[in-house]
Order: C-alpha cells, then sequence, then structure tokens
C-alpha cells in the first residue's frame, strides 16, 4: 500500500505552514494531522510555534475547523495563527462583492429621508439638512453634504466621507461622530472626513487623504475589505 | 384641460391660505373659472380670508359624506363670473375625508372649472395626504427662514413620492433689507438647497394682512408690491414667461442727481 501523505510542514521564518491535502475526506486528515504533530519531538525550552495552516481548495464549515484548530492547539507549543483556504461560499463571495461595490445613486436626499447602503456610496445630488446618508463603505457627494453623512456604520473605522462641498451637521464614521460648530460657518469645497491614528474625525483636502488611505485605489479595496 | 394645484409647506402660519386667496383671485382676474378647495377640516380660514364666511351652508365634509350635492356647497365670489369656493367643515376631523373622495369631488369639479386650488393644512399627516391626493401640480410656499425652508425641503421629498409633476416654489414674506444685511436666508440660498423651479417672490407687506382682515385677497389691488407679485405668479402659471421683479427701494432725487453727475454714493 502507498502511503499518501496528506500533510506537509515547512518551516518558514515565521512558523510553520501545514498545507493539507484538499482531495482526501476531512477525517482523513485529521487522522493523520493528529499523527503526525505527535511525532514530532518537542524541545521544552522552545518557545510557542505559530502555525499557519493551508487548505487548499477545502471548503471548511465553521465547526469543521473549530474541530481543526482544537486538534492542533492539544499539541503542545503550537498555536494556530490562520487558516486559509482557496475557496469560500457563494454567500460570503455575493456578500463580499456587495461590501466592495460602489452604488450609484442619483437624487437630492431632503430633510426627513435616509439612504442606507452596503458597500461604497457616489451620491450625484445633495445631502440637505435633515437628510442622512448611510453607507457600510466609503460615501462619496458629488454635490453639497448639508445634512448627516455616517460612513463604515457597521463599524469600519477606516471608511472616509467625501463631498465636493462640506457643509454637514454632522460626520460619522463607525461608532465615532463630530458635529459641525455651534457658531455660523461657511463650508469648504473639496474635502474629506477621515478617522486619524489619534482616533478623532479629521477633515482635510482630498490629496491628503487620498495619501493616507492607499487601499481606495480600485481593486486592492476591495481585497482589503474581504 | 382643468388642473388641480395644491398649495402646502409643511410649515403653519408661512401663508398658504394667502398664497390659495390671492392666486385664486388673480387667476379669476385673468377670467379663468376657478374653484378654491380648503381641505384644512376643523381649522378653515379660507373663507374668512375671502371674506364668505357668512355664507357657508354646507361643507366639503357633507359633500363627501353625501349630505348634499357638490353645487350645493360651493359658494359663488359675487365679485368674479366665476370664483368660487369649497370650504372646509369647522366641527369634524381630518379623518372624516378620505384621499378617495377628494380625487372624486376633484375630478367632478374638473368638469366645471379651468383651476382648482387646493389649500393644504400645515404638517404631514391625513389632512396633507386628502390635500396631495387628488392633485396635478404643488407649489410650496417657504419664508425666507430656515425653519420653513427645512420643512419645505422634507415636503418637496414626500411629493417626488407622488404622482405629481414636479413641484414649484414660491416663496413669501421677503424682507429685503434684512436679505440684505445677510439676516435672512436670500433667495438663491433657498432655491440652492430646495433645487426645484421658482414660480415667484412675494415681497411682506402690512397690506395683505390688512387686506386679508377686511376679506378682500390683496390681489384686488390694483399696484401694491404683493398684488403684482400674485398676478405675476398666476400669469407665470398660464405660461407665460413674466421675470421677477425687483424689490429695490425707490431711489430718492438726490441719490439719482448724484448717479447721473458721477457722483459715489
Amino acid at each position: 500500500m502507498i502511503k499518501n501523505q496528506y500533510v506537509t510542514i515547512k518551516g518558514t521564518r515565521d512558523g510553520l505552514t501545514l498545507n493539507l491535502d484538499d482531495t482526501c475526506s476531512f477525517q482523513q486528515l485529521l487522522n493523520e494531522l493528529d499523527k503526525t504533530l505527535s511525532q514530532d519531538d518537542i524541545d521544552v525550552e522552545q518557545s510557542m510555534i505559530t502555525v499557519k495552516v493551508k487548505l487548499g481548495n477545502r471548503y471548511l464549515h465553521s465547526d469543521q475547523e473549530e474541530q481543526l484548530r482544537t486538534l492542533i492547539r492539544q499539541k503542545n507549543k503550537l498555536v494556530v495563527q490562520d487558516i486559509e483556504s482557496n475557496v469560500i461560499t457563494k454567500e460570503q463571495a455575493m456578500r463580499w462583492k456587495e461590501e466592495s461595490d460602489m452604488r450609484i445613486i442619483t437624487k437630492t436626499v431632503r430633510s426627513g429621508q435616509v439612504i442606507e447602503i452596503t458597500g461604497d456610496l457616489l451620491l450625484i445630488g445633495d445631502v440637505n439638512p435633515g437628510g442622512t446618508v448611510k453607507a457600510t463603505g466609503n460615501i462619496f457627494v458629488m454635490g453639497n453634504l448639508r445634512g448627516i453623512a455616517h460612513a463604515g456604520y457597521k463599524g469600519n473605522q477606516d471608511a472616509v466621507i467625501m463631498a465636493s462641498y462640506m457643509h454637514p451637521v454632522q460626520l460619522r464614521i463607525a461608532t465615532l461622530y463630530s458635529r459641525s460648530p455651534d457658531y455660523e460657518s461657511d463650508g469648504v469645497y473639496m474635502e474629506c472626513g477621515y478617522v486619524d491614528q489619534s482616533g478623532k474625525i479629521i477633515i482635510d483636502r482630498l490629496q491628503v487623504v487620498a495619501k493616507k488611505r492607499p487601499e481606495l485605489n480600485g481593486f486592492e479595496r476591495s481585497v482589503l475589505n474581504g | 384641460m382643468a388642473e388641480a394645484i395644491v398649495i402646502t409647506s409643511g410649515k403653519g402660519g408661512v401663508g398658504k391660505t394667502t398664497t390659495t386667496a390671492n392666486l385664486g383671485t388673480s387667476l379669476a382676474l385673468l377670467d379663468k373659472k376657478v374653484c378654491l378647495m380648503d381641505t384644512d377640516i376643523g381649522l378653515r380660514n379660507l373663507d374668512v380670508v375671502m371674506g364668505l364666511e357668512n355664507r357657508i351652508i354646507f361643507d366639503i365634509i357633507d359633500v363627501a359624506k353625501g349630505k348634499c350635492k357638490l353645487k350645493q356647497a360651493l359658494i359663488k365670489d359675487k365679485r368674479f363670473d366665476y370664483l368660487y369656493l369649497l370650504p372646509a367643515a369647522q366641527t369634524s376631523d381630518k379623518n372624516d375625508l378620505s384621499p378617495e373622495a377628494m380625487i372624486e369631488m376633484i375630478s367632478e369639479l374638473k368638469k366645471e372649472f379651468d383651476y382648482i386650488i387646493i389649500d393644504c393644512p400645515a404638517g404631514i399627516e391625513q389632512g396633507y395626504k386628502n390635500a396631495v391626493a387628488g392633485a396635478d401640480q404643488a407649489i410650496v410656499v417657504t419664508t425666507p427662514e430656515k425653519s420653513s425652508v427645512r420643512d419645505a425641503d422634507r415636503i418637496i421629498g414626500l411629493l417626488e413620492q407622488e404622482e405629481l409633476e414636479p413641484a414649484k416654489l414660491v416663496i413669501n414674506r421677503i424682507r429685503n433689507h434684512m436679505m440684505k444685511n445677510g439676516d435672512m436666508l436670500t433667495i438663491d440660498e433657498i432655491i440652492q438647497i430646495l433645487s426645484i423651479d421658482l414660480l415667484g417672490i412675494v415681497a411682506d407687506d402690512d397690506e395683505v394682512i390688512k387686506a386679508s382682515n377686511h376679506g378682500e385677497p390683496i390681489a384686488f389691488q390694483p399696484n401694491t408690491k404683493a398684488s403684482i407679485s400674485y398676478r405675476n405668479i398666476a400669469r407665470r402659471i398660464l405660461g407665460e414667461s413674466v421675470p421677477l421683479q425687483s424689490f429695490e427701494e425707490e431711489q430718492g432725487m438726490l441719490t439719482k442727481m448724484k448717479k447721473f453727475f458721477g457722483m459715489r454714493n
């Protein structure tokens, strides 16, 4: 009988990488993994080793993933850092697509109206005082932003809010918010709100923000969001 | 083809009723057959402004409930050949009127009249829904105040959901000196926020209040600022293109002389 090798271990500078075969059954894989990891002679003095698991084209349910994690965790000195798979479910893919998609809406958002979308919002039109736009991603307003804009409203602090004319009642990013000053003020043209390192919402020129958020660029953005 | 125009604003006290009365009068002065309709049930006052209060026998609720015929409830303004008022009820509730009843009444009125002008109550509840139900077109009245522009914006948003032509704007009670000093929103600022077509502007004029109290809309008077404004709006509704009035104060003799000699003010 030819013994198939389902598990290959690779040592890298950052720790171990476990390449798991994606054609055998999950049970076979667990059995062999159990054996392989037990064989290792463990040096007691050694520090914890981080393990990256590569699944290839295998999809794991969350309980299977948990099983795998507990198995590896039982072995001495091993910590699972990451489980990587080449495949995701259709559902996840759709959500991913939706979250990284840009929705274009052309209308004036008037007082009392709320626009809520998943992904990035490109609004061609104004947001009037009393109107609200919300997006899970970034918000770009080609028009006057005079109402409330809430970017990354499901918790994405990296989201930004840009507007041709920025004179908002409030800017909100993730769980943070900032409001307009109490005195009468004029708006600013072509500016952008983002969260800086200190955890405050800052408004700055568009050009500056483009440098601070390089992930705004096209495809990289959608990959990083995932 | 008859047209039903609803006059609305969201906020109260900006001049919906005054605008309704004056537009109706102006259109009647231009020989149109006009019917005014008051839908502010429980707080009617279009009849007072028109000076027809003492003639009311039946009202809009009586018509809706079938207690009388539509023609019996219409009150003729004796100053014109063809200006009628369908008064609101004072004792009933807004919920006694339904959008369906409104649509039915308006389609009946359309056979007889050129223009049906509907006075909408303040607010965005049932009364507003009734008033808008049968209308083909909407005129939004606002004043150069932030709160009233905010409410006008809300109303325009709601009107967009109805199957109406895009709403038109009337800016009422403009005080020229306050706009100049920056104490009031300017016409341009208001249009920029609301982004709808401007139908007309009306100056804040004591004469308007005086005329309303006499039960005689200001549009009757030949040459006050406000009456000209209202008549201009009526002409624009008929499709004429009339330039906006300027509210600049008449210049005194001295300034005119100075200007003539090229001296600076």
